[in-house]
């Protein structure tokens, strides 16, 4: 196929009508679900119970089920726990980075890669609560004045990784919810249950679509997308922080905090891809998430797993340029040792099958790109489990050296993390606008007058 | 809920909120705000489905205020959090981790970002919401009306209130007309309804819903905190003091130890069950301030029932048993340290051993106190001269 680069694709093809948009994006809303949906929506269901059984034998048993222990006392916990923050950061960078670089394909995507960050947020954060085997006292992690006259260590890497986490979900859903106010009201306008016109004017807040407020939600809709963009960086900033101020060769880099950030927009943009794929295919949404955004989401991964691949290169560079024996040990084990396996997998997922986007045609293929990103997410889920399993398990003392291998119950909280993050996905595409209306209306060819600001065509 | 604009709003003569005007383009609408703000209206208002471009200026609209919100709030939490910091890690429980000094400024960098972030953006979104845009507001009048439901969609509409003082009904419709709009309305308060507060099905929910949530709260408190596992690891494998045990073929938990051990800090008597040994121990202890109180207490805990608070021999027993000896005898002045350890450790006569009451330590500071009483009530002269000589040096100092 031939595309012209040298002009800027239409956001929304087709010369949709605004009423049109509306209805497009509202029918999965107003229809009833088929059979499809109820499948899929049960396999989804299935594997969060899965999860769910794996967590009540962790919790009644203790985590001796789990199979970290001494000297990988960190595994699939936290290996999990900084996969899905890092698909998080592709609904904010979407959502914020690009609405500032005034990136108008964004507005097709962002909804629902906002709705992604929230989810995967709520999958991360799941681990670290479980992990310490009594969930329950969880709440020893805020600073409050309580009867010990303790309070928490504010210098430590994994207090921090509870202030980054819990405000990155809270503005991450507040950034979300304002989107969705306008959305609410033109649902709450457009439906004829009343139930749904309860809960729309519930959630809607009464908007009234008027300029007097449009012009104080802009304003603060980019405080907000100026607020989550370091927001963004600093969380996983903070969760490489929980590695590179230990001591521990393999974790001790100072290349940590770009690189975990790279990665976490890669792995991000290829969960939204793997996602988006089925969605504008099932809504019939390829007008308004056209082929030209996904093809812009598979250069970002291209780029992206560059800086990743530039990262592993040059943490090898470094544990022989520095000199330290024990360093350099530890990434020759990583390369050529018990965990090669995984260390080759995530070379290979992560930094040569995305070089295919190189190719035009296979950057606008669905099957192709859809292959490739499923290789990205398994990647990724790697790169974390050779940073975290690999540095552990051969330590100073070659006496306590050791192997991990996952317990079914490991893997059953893996599976039941998808199953929570899918079955969330599925239920907010049948009960939310899962793309944004009023921004969608607001770049739609004619939308905008003529002489300020306009496009003319 | 909201009544759906009706004839009868007009026939009932209810308040007028404004009249609307609906338009097709986004130029003509941009075209009616300016000749609307121009014809000099104050309370007028548009409503897009979406931000128009140039609106603001427009309707003359002056720039948006959020951002003072989010400035104020925000740096407000960063100085909060870093005090906050600095009290907890310096003041209130200063604690020296990692080598780092109590205000440890750079490790106090990310938890001071967070805070900031977090409450300027919910400060930013209460601002908006509840500030600057006076919502949540349901009950609006134009709420539920064709207007609404077409700027809800794709029209955009512009409306201009009854209460600016310019406004008359005619003209307001005549400069709409003037504009272009085909499609102009004239709103009206929705009646007032008044819900009753005191009727049977809300007094009922009232009442349903103070039980649910007790009996939620008596359970949570009172049973489910007492489950497995939140009890605390309250049930565990080890077995405890008087437990049977599936372990051993006897079935007894409790263990006896194998015959000759020797626990720690029980070091066995060599002269045990000898009535008159012909060698003792000498006393390890120094007879220290500490040691004699330790022996006085222990011997008005043990000796002084019988022997007498003084070691007379005149306690409260005496008539009730053969009378127990006074300590100050010549024969009890001449027993070795050890001897008198001894008889505690052995017992003699009617007197039992004490040795499972009294620890190594005890007994021997038990005879230093019994040493102390005896030259107590033998003193010679030149004790008194050791006396004096304390309270002397006592004064001079």
């Amino acid at each position: 196929m031939e595309v012209d680069y040298s002009r800027e694709a239409a956001v929304v093809e087709g010369n949709l009508r605004l009423a049109e948009i509306d209805s497009i994006i509202a029918r999965p809303m107003e229809e009833r679900p088929g059979k499809k949906y109820f499948l899929a929506l049960a396999i989804s269901t299935t594997a969060l119970l899965i999860g769910a059984i794996c967590i009540g034998i962790t919790l009644l048993y203790g985590v001796g089920t789990w199979g970290n222990n001494q000297p990988v006392g960190w595994a699939f916990g936290i290996v999990n726990f900084v996969f899905w923050i890092g698909i998080g950061h592709a609904g904010t960078l979407i959502s914020a980075i690009l609405f500032l670089l005034r990136q108008k394909w964004r507005t097709g995507i962002a909804r629902f890669a906002e709705a992604m960050t929230i989810f995967a947020v709520m999958c991360a954060g799941i681990f670290p609560i479980i992990h310490t085997g009594r969930p329950w006292l969880a709440g020893y992690l805020v600073p409050y004045p309580n009867q010990h006259g303790l309070w928490v260590n504010f210098i430590s890497p994994l207090v921090w990784d509870v202030f980054a986490v819990s405000t990155y979900f809270t503005i991450s859903l507040l950034f979300w919810y304002v989107g969705l106010i306008p959305d609410f009201a033109t649902l709450r306008d457009r439906t004829v249950s009343k139930v749904k016109k309860t809960i729309y004017s519930i959630f809607s807040l009464g908007w009234r679509h008027s300029n007097r407020h449009w012009q104080h939600y802009e304003k603060a809709y980019m405080i907000l997308a100026g607020l989550s963009t370091p927001l963004v960086l600093s969380v996983h900033t903070i969760v490489s922080f929980d590695f590179a101020t230990s001591i521990l060769p393999g974790w001790h880099t100072t290349i940590f905090p770009p690189y975990f950030v790279a990665g976490a927009i890669f792995s991000g943009f290829a969960m939204v891809v793997t996602v988006l794929v089925f969605v504008r295919k099932v809504f019939d949404m390829e007008q308004i998430i056209t082929i030209d955004h996904l093809e812009k989401m598979n250069k970002i991964l291209l780029a992206t797993g560059m800086m990743v691949g530039y990262a592993y290169a040059m943490e090898f560079f470094i544990a022989w340029y520095s000199g330290v024996h024990f360093e350099f040990f530890v990434f020759v084990n990583r390369a050529f040792g018990p965990y090669a396996w995984a260390y080759w997998i995530m070379v290979s997922c992560n930094v040569l099958f995305p070089q295919l986007f190189w190719f035009r045609k296979i950057r606008r293929s669905i099957p192709a790109m859809f292959v490739i990103v499923i290789l990205v997410n398994v990647g990724m889920w790697f790169e974390r489990f050779v940073i975290i399993v690999s540095s552990l398990h051969r330590d100073f003392l070659p006496s306590s050296w050791g192997y991990f291998t996952p317990t079914l119950v490991d893997l059953g909280i893996l599976l039941g993390s998808f199953g929570l993050f899918f079955t969330l996905v599925i239920l907010f595409s049948r009960t939310l606008p899962v793309v944004s209306m009023s921004e969608v209306k607001a770049v739609a060819p004619n939308a905008q007058p003529t002489h300020h600001g306009g496009h003319l065509e | 809920m909201l009544n759906p604009l009706t004839m009868e709003d007009i026939l009932n003569n209810n308040r007028l909120y404004g009249i609307t005007a609906l338009f097709d383009t986004p130029d003509e609408i941009i075209h009616a705000a300016k000749e609307v703000a121009k014809a000099g209206y104050k309370k007028f208002d548009v409503n897009t489905p979406y931000p128009v471009h140039g609106m603001d200026r427009s309707m003359g609209l002056r720039r948006s205020l959020v951002g003072y919100v989010t400035t104020f709030l925000g740096f407000s939490a960063t100085a909060f959090i870093l005090l906050f910091m600095f009290w907890t890690m310096s003041i209130d429980y200063p604690m020296v981790i990692g080598g780092k000094p109590y205000f440890a400024l750079p490790a106090f960098i990310p938890i001071t970002f967070e805070t900031t972030v977090l409450l300027g953006g919910i400060a930013t979104v209460v601002g908006l919401i509840a500030l600057f845009s006076s919502l949540p507001y349901n009950n609006h009048p134009l709420h539920d009306t064709d207007y609404m439901r077409a700027v809800s969609s794709d029209k955009y509409g512009i409306v201009i209130e009854s209460e600016d003082p310019l406004f008359d009904e005619e003209k307001v419709k005549e400069l709409f007309a003037k504009l272009g709009s085909k499609k102009i309305h004239s709103v009206f308060y929705p009646e007032e309804t008044q819900i009753p507060v005191f009727q049977p099905r809300y007094i009922v929910f009232l009442i349903v819903t103070a039980i649910a949530v007790s009996a939620l709260t008596y359970v949570t408190l009172n049973k489910v905190l007492f489950i497995e596992p939140f009890s605390w690891m309250m049930e565990q494998d080890k077995v405890t003091p008087q437990e049977k045990s599936s372990f051993f073929s006897d079935s007894y938990g409790m263990r006896t130890p194998v015959e000759g051990t020797v626990a720690r800090g029980f070091i066995p008597y060599p002269y045990k069950g000898m009535a008159a040994p012909t060698e003792t121990l000498p006393n390890p202890l120094l007879p220290t301030k500490e040691v004699l109180e330790l022996g006085k207490k222990k011997y008005l805990t043990y000796c002084s029932p019988c022997h007498g608070n003084f070691a007379d021999g005149d306690s409260r027993l005496r008539g009730q048993f053969p009378n127990p000896p006074t300590l100050h005898s010549q024969r009890a002045r001449d027993f070795s340290d050890g001897m008198i350890y001894h008889i505690i450790v052995n017992g003699q006569n009617i007197m039992p051993s004490y040795e499972s009451q009294t620890t190594v330590e005890e007994r021997w500071a038990i005879v230093h106190y019994i040493r102390a009483l005896q030259r107590a009530k033998n003193a010679k002269l030149d004790d008194l001269q050791e006396v004096n000589k304390e309270i002397q040096l006592n004064v001079e100092e």
